[in-house]
């Protein structure tokens, strides 16, 4: 089985085939199995190091990196924004540029401004991995929202999945609409004019302004996280409004498929876009995200540093 | 080329070249005499005998009135790690610009009639193109508190704006307007809905949704253009919108002269030359503002140009260190770079066929010169020799193998344009000779 990736780095979805990204999900697949042993690490990446460099503040995200690179036996260093030389005033491609002559084999970044894992991966020799960059992508959340999907779901094509809530803003929204329309999943984004981008260009998507209208027979519903600020800066009039208007409860998700999967990319404002999310736990994935998150990235370290087979 | 060097150095015959000069519709084959930084004949005419002026050969070239921009920043005082008069003057003349219009938001910011002096002085003292300041419409560019603009025109300003930002209220614009109208200087515009740009960093559009940019709508620059002209209408003054990017700017410009309201415009060449598609591979080199629009815009704005309702191409040459740009997209600033490649994207129009050469050149030359009542060039006895020599079949490659400017931020670099200067004369004297060394 061959799954090599044509790309050394991972800086948005459209670097994968649908081909590679069921490759990643079949090496997902394997590496998960280890995960039930007593001894969860493999030694693919020994005497690899792996910077996990995060401008945003990420608990989830850097968590799963660093757990995906441990179990593969690299070397991991956390690096943040509050306890390095950022807050000297150095410049990010000078931060780079320097963890790179320290050694460093691949570089997991997290930053605020759209397009940073790009330019940086055209500066350095070593493996870029976007953790999340402005409002522009987070390929891993949506390798691990389809892997989710498919586990739960047991396929991806034909599906109808509803995006709701700020898509604007929202990077886990453009990943997703580019790895679900890539994989035959039939795109409703849900929301506000507000915040829905106004050219839509060649995203294959649906836009519904009604929550039960977008939801009506969905097979996944899948919410984002709500930056509190947007009330303030008037994309909506309230969170309270916004909450009645897309919020999803135990009534919307009755206009759905019977047998709906609900994901969420975490952390959650519980009232606000899921509403007594006990009454339909049956019905969450949010704690499979999580946990198919570490064999996903496992996966993408895997693939893009390994650098020969599995068992080597 | 050269065949003798300089006598008096503001004297000089040019051979078989073409001859063009839009403000009196001349575009002829012959030669040119200059002496003392006059045109004394051309056309037929005889090469002197006596070997007292050099002679130069212009074979495949076409000699033209040197180019006038009337938007470029020299960021001198306070950003002279970007540009000084001096790089900007030498970026202007390679760049076949005789006379440039320098924008006031430096530091200390051109509010106050030292800082005019100064500019004007440097500028002498360097002696390439010809400088002129433009004054800011409120102290600071805050906004708030007309400038001295009688003592700012004494001191040498022929305009008045707040570039980099509007003129930020209504009420200001009209005062400014109003005023300014005492002593017949134009209140330039940088026409930008703050509120509505919202941050943005490009165009708003489908690149924008893609690469995850916040988006500068179109309605940003429409809304002030609508405001200003409306203002405009209920003073005595002379508005000019700077850098119109818009179909809709267009369009309300459009109607403003059907109306014959005291309004002019310029574009740059980046609005008739690219779309938001650049950002997508040139990142911050792409970034300016107002952005690269789409399409249609730029459409828009050829069309503008062809009909006349944009009167004017400018630069807004706006240097910026490669520090500066060299990082995050969003945190990057504003503005490119552009003397040095102007004529030559305006001769891809004219390759293209949708510009003819002498609308162009008028479009550079005798145009803005009129409106902001600059010397220029013209090829007619006794006329200014501020003179562009260039060739119009050759080629430059952007940037190669360095601008002259201090900075290189521009989105062209590396490409090859039609079209390559190969001297420059500001009243007669050679300011610039492709065949010397940069510097």
């Amino acid at each position: 089985m061959n799954d090599s990736l044509r790309t050394s780095n991972l800086l948005t979805i459209g670097d994968l085939s649908p081909e590679e990204m069921e490759g990643i999900f079949r090496t997902a697949d394997s590496f998960l199995d280890l995960s039930s042993r007593t001894v969860k690490k493999v030694p693919s990446l020994r005497g690899k190091t792996l910077v996990n460099l995060f401008y945003e503040p990420s608990t989830r995200t850097r968590t799963s990196f660093e757990i995906a690179a441990k179990r593969l036996s690299a070397d991991v260093i956390n690096i943040s924004t509050s306890q390095s030389s950022v807050v000297k005033g150095e410049s990010l491609l000078d931060t780079v540029l320097t963890i790179e002559a320290l050694g460093a084999d691949g570089v997991v970044i997290r930053h605020p401004s759209s397009g940073v894992p790009e330019w940086i991966s055209r500066r350095v020799q070593c493996h870029v991995i976007n953790a999340g960059d402005g409002l522009h992508e987070h390929p891993t959340q949506a390798l691990l929202d389809l892997y989710t999907i498919q586990k739960r779901k047991g396929r991806l094509e034909g599906l109808t999945v509803a995006i709701v809530g700020d898509i604007l803003h929202s990077r886990v929204a453009r990943s997703n609409i580019l790895a679900m329309t890539r994989m035959g999943i039939a795109v409703r984004l849900v929301g506000p004019p507000t915040l829905i981008p106004k050219y839509l260009g060649d995203w294959k998507v649906d836009v519904f302004h009604d929550l039960r209208e977008g939801v009506r027979n969905c097979d996944v519903v899948m919410t984002l996280r709500l930056q509190l600020e947007r009330a303030t800066a008037s994309f909506i009039p309230s969170l309270k409004e916004y909450a009645k208007l897309y919020g999803i409860s135990p009534a919307v998700l009755k206009e759905a498929h019977p047998d709906v999967l609900v994901l969420h990319p975490g952390p959650i404002n519980r009232g606000i876009e899921i509403q007594d999310e006990e009454s339909f736990r049956e019905h969450s994935g949010i704690l499979d995200q999580v946990h198919f998150g570490v064999g996903i990235r496992m996966a993408v370290l895997y693939l893009l540093m390994a650098g020969g087979s599995k068992g080597e | 080329m050269i065949m003798s060097d300089m006598s008096d150095g503001t004297s000089f015959f040019l051979k078989n070249v073409r001859l063009v000069d839009p403000a009196h519709g001349l575009d002829e084959d012959g030669d040119l005499q200059v002496e003392q930084g006059r045109v004394v004949s051309y056309g037929s005419i005889a090469l002197p005998k006596d070997g007292r002026i050099p002679v130069l050969d212009g074979t495949g070239c076409i000699v033209t009135p040197g180019l006038v921009d009337v938007h470029a920043h020299f960021r001198e005082p306070g950003f002279e790690y970007k540009e000084t008069i001096e790089t900007g003057s030498r970026s202007a003349v390679a760049g076949g610009f005789t006379s440039v219009c320098v924008m006031a938001n430096t530091d200390p910011v051109n509010d106050h009639p030292g800082v005019t002096l100064d500019i004007i002085r440097k500028a002498q003292d360097i002696g390439l193109c010809r400088v002129f300041p433009i004054g800011a419409v409120s102290l600071g560019l805050k906004g708030e508190t007309l400038t001295e603009m009688g003592a700012l025109t004494q001191a040498g300003c022929v305009g008045f704006s707040d570039d980099g930002y509007p003129v930020k209220t209504s009420r200001l614009l009209r005062r400014a307007l109003e005023y300014s109208a005492i002593f017949k200087r134009p209140v330039i515009d940088h026409c930008e809905d703050r509120d509505l740009s919202d941050g943005g960093v490009m165009n708003e559009g489908w690149v924008a949704t893609e690469l995850g940019l916040r988006g500068i709508p179109n309605a940003s620059e429409e809304v002030i253009v609508a405001r200003d002209l409306e203002v405009l209408k209920t003073t005595n003054g002379r508005l000019h919108v700077a850098h119109l990017s818009t179909a809709g700017g267009v369009r309300l410009l459009r109607e403003a002269k059907k109306r014959h309201l005291n309004v002019t415009a310029e574009t740059c060449p980046h609005y008739f030359a690219l779309t938001d598609e650049a950002v997508r591979c040139h990142h911050a080199d792409a970034k300016m503002n107002p952005p690269l629009r789409s399409e249609e815009d730029r459409l828009a704005i050829i069309e503008g140009l062809r009909d006349g309702t944009i009167d004017m191409i400018a630069t807004d040459h706006a240097p910026h260190a490669p520090f500066e740009k060299e990082r995050e997209f969003d945190q990057a600033p504003f503005g490119i770079i552009g003397l040095e490649t102007a004529l030559s994207l305006g001769l891809v129009l004219v390759q293209e066929g949708v510009l003819d050469l002498g609308t162009l050149l008028y479009l550079m030359s005798v145009r803005p010169a009129r409106v902001f009542g600059l010397p220029r060039g013209e090829i007619r006895p006794g006329g200014l020799a501020d003179l562009v020599v260039f060739e119009p079949t050759g080629f430059m490659e952007a940037g190669v193998p360095e601008f002259r400017s201090r900075s290189r931020n521009s989105p062209f670099r590396g490409r090859k344009l039609p079209g390559r200067i190969r001297m420059t004369f500001v009243g007669g004297r050679k300011v610039f000779d492709c065949g010397e060394g940069k510097r």
